[in-house]
């Protein structure tokens, strides 16, 4: 018995208490705290997950870490809760976090009675089919009376059977639990086609195909699967702040700020460039933060073309090309409001 | 067979290897049959297990792909790479030498409270003392030892505090609830009764998904209570409602004459249960009781579902890497092996208590 009163006085240590939900409150709770308490996915290799020393990574990790930066000019301060997704939304419902970066796809419900934003976009995705390239098939739309080897999920089966019966065309699903035994019988020729959305057959391909050059990811997207961060309803500036830091970092790959070459840009007589780093004007004031906050994401995380070909581009094994993912200038969809 | 050997004198047939091959294996038709049928299993599984885990398996290479254009067994490789993240989870990985000791600790406390010896009040002590010195190495802050926040732990020290803590506090209440399902008091038994049917009616899984999903939005604003120790009152709730049930069968077994002759005493309610009758009745269920922790150790790697890194989870996680994807038999060998050794041990130690008991029985 007397253990367990020492365990009550443990557990005293564990009860914390966060921020109530009231404006401007998660702000200087954060503040007051010292860190961030970001809710990352569990395991998805590229998004988040830890790497053989326990850190983590992804391009999702990078935006709690920028955050950070941005706030305390430390990406280190960052506390990460894995989430799994039926967690995920009462996590940052209760307060447990204080954003949620876990590729998590933006919806009207979930922006309006979950009681959460959306605060921005940092990966592009959507639903899409690989073929083997012997099949010689273009388009989705020649697809019709195929094999589709497809998990059982809530979206990727229903979208299947939408956009075939869409387009009228026949298909004879093949429908695997496990991610490993359908990506074998793909691989293995079960079936002729393999869906789900865009990033993983990217990475599917890359990291498993006997030969990655055999199979093509045909052009066609047949959902939209925005993935960015969310906060809570109820603290515009925090939500301002999360928002301005993803924005950042995509702005200064717009405008050619790298983390190498950041301090010679501080020289730069660019007045864009000058207000991205806080060498003129006050938008870290603006935002409630140092004005050197976009210097510090740079600096630590990099810029957005960066944290991504770092974590699921040609940096990583992932090899996902850039496609939506790019900047508007380039054919993608990543565009940011300007610092101004 | 049988007809074959009926007549037959006494030869060499009857004892050494033949001997026994024909009285345990050959001994009659039917078991002629299954004992061909296991030796054929046998030879179609064994040597192609062998293949795999040891002869064809690869111990030296940078990725899954590597593994397998070296050779096609096992890719042990990356147990190599890996193992740190599996057996400690998001620990600070300078730091692994802390639950590396915690370990030691664990296996320290269960030895000793194993031990025959230790089975009085002195446990109470010892158990401070351990509970402190794990909290001590695991949390840090003091003593040069860094701040090592608990979303952090993990691994199999996560697995054994979840599983040895939840077992030894479900224990008192579990004795306090068998005392009450078996109470005279109205109120007291039908409190007991509900808590004890209610538990063990719903899984734990379910219990686990309460205590993640559901009990953060009851709180009041602003009120958190960690994710880890919302899990380890899950399971000491959970733990508790079996154990209790154990407790009471032991009870139950007591000769009423036990009961009967306290009473004759003049001994009261708490002198009665603390001095005759709880001393007898727990004897008797530390067996079941050491079957349940065998239950409860394996049903903490259900914390996956609410994101603890436990060895189970952390193992996921270490062919979530792109270099590492598809090597994730290896990666459950490994896990299961430890679930194994601990397990094996445990129900060994069941065994020789109950060779004990019944030996105790017998004088």
């Amino acid at each position: 018995m007397k253990a367990r009163i020492l365990l009550a006085a443990a557990a005293s240590v564990a009860v914390s208490f966060a921020a109530p939900a009231f404006a401007g409150a998660t702000f200087d709770a954060v503040k007051a705290r010292g860190s961030i308490t970001c809710g990352v996915n569990s395991g998805v290799a590229g998004f988040s997950a830890p790497d053989s020393k326990g850190e983590w990574t992804g391009i999702d990790v990078d935006l709690c870490k920028a955050v950070a930066a941005a706030l305390f000019g430390d990406a280190s301060k960052v506390k990460y809760v894995g989430l799994t997704a039926q967690q995920r939304f009462t996590a940052l419902q209760s307060g447990e976090i204080d954003v949620l970066s876990r590729n998590t796809t933006g919806t009207l419900t979930r922006d309006t009675s979950l009681g959460l934003n959306f605060v921005g976009v940092n990966f592009y995705d959507g639903q899409g089919f690989m073929v083997p390239k012997k099949l010689n098939v273009k388009s989705a739309k020649e697809l019709g009376g195929a094999t589709v080897c497809v998990q059982p999920g809530t979206t990727t089966e229903l979208n299947l059977a939408d956009y075939f019966r869409a387009n009228k065309m026949d298909f004879k699903p093949v429908v695997i639990e496990k991610l490993e035994e359908v990506i074998a019988a793909f691989f293995s020729g079960r079936c002729d086609v393999y869906t789900t959305d865009a990033s993983g057959l990217a990475s599917t391909r890359a990291t498993s195909a006997p030969n990655p050059d055999d199979y093509v990811i045909l052009p066609e997207l047949i959902s939209k699967e925005p993935l960015g961060p969310m906060v809570r309803h109820g603290d515009d500036q925090w939500f301002d702040l999360v928002k301005w830091s993803l924005y950042a970092m995509i702005e200064a790959e717009e405008n050619g700020i790298d983390s190498k070459n950041l301090d010679e840009m501080l020289k730069s007589t660019n007045p864009v460039v000058q207000r991205i780093l806080g060498v003129n004007g006050d938008m870290g004031k603006a935002l409630g933060v140092d004005n050197k906050w976009a210097y510090n994401i740079i600096k630590t995380v990099g810029n957005y073309g960066e944290s991504y070909e770092r974590n699921v581009g040609s940096g990583s094994k992932l090899k996902i090309p850039r496609n939506l993912n790019n900047l508007w200038t380039k054919g993608g969809l990543q565009y940011a409001w300007p610092v101004r | 067979m049988s007809a074959v050997t009926a007549g037959s004198p006494k030869s060499m047939f009857d004892s050494g290897v033949l001997g026994w091959l024909r009285n345990r294996v050959f001994s009659s038709v039917p078991n002629a049959i299954i004992s061909m049928l296991i030796v054929w299993l046998a030879v179609m599984t064994v040597p192609a297990a062998f293949d795999w885990l040891v002869t064809s398996s690869v111990v030296h290479a940078d990725g899954t792909r590597e593994c397998r254009a070296i050779d096609n067994g096992a890719c042990w490789a990356l147990i190599v790479e890996k193992h740190r993240l599996i057996l400690f989870g998001l620990y600070p990985y300078d730091e692994q030498w802390r639950p590396l000791i915690v370990v030691g600790l664990f296996l320290a406390l269960i030895g000793i409270s194993c031990s025959r010896r230790f089975w009085n009040l002195s446990l109470i002590p010892i158990w401070i003392v351990g509970i402190v010195a794990i909290a001590t190495m695991m949390w840090g802050g003091v003593l040069g030892m860094t701040f090592v926040p608990n979303e952090r732990w993990g691994g199999l020290p996560l697995t054994l505090i979840l599983s040895v803590f939840g077992m030894a506090f479900a224990f008192p209440l579990a004795i306090l609830l068998a005392l009450g399902r078996r109470s005279k008091l109205p109120v007291v038994k039908a409190i007991c009764v509900t808590y004890i049917e209610l538990i063990r009616g719903v899984p734990l899984i379910s219990l686990l998904f309460m205590a993640s999903v559901m009990f953060p939005l009851f709180l009041p604003d602003g009120m958190n209570i960690d994710k880890l120790l919302r899990a380890q009152i899950a399971i000491i709730m959970f733990a508790a409602a079996y154990q209790a049930e154990v407790i009471r069968g032991g009870l139950q077994s007591l000769p009423k004459g036990q009961y009967e002759a306290a009473d004759a005493l003049g001994l009261g309610y708490w002198q009665k249960t603390g001095f005759i009758i709880l001393p007898q009745a727990l004897r008797i269920v530390i067996p079941p009781m050491v079957n349940s922790l065998i239950a409860m150790f394996k049903d903490t790697s259900l914390v996956v579902i609410i994101g603890l890194y436990d060895l189970m989870n952390a193992a996921k996680a270490s062919f979530v890497d792109p270099a590492w994807r598809g090597a994730s038999m290896e990666a459950y060998v490994f896990v299961a092996s430890i679930y194994f050794v601990f397990c094996f041990f445990m129900s060994k130690y069941s065994q020789s208590l109950e060779a004990g008991f019944a030996r105790a029985e017998k004088r």
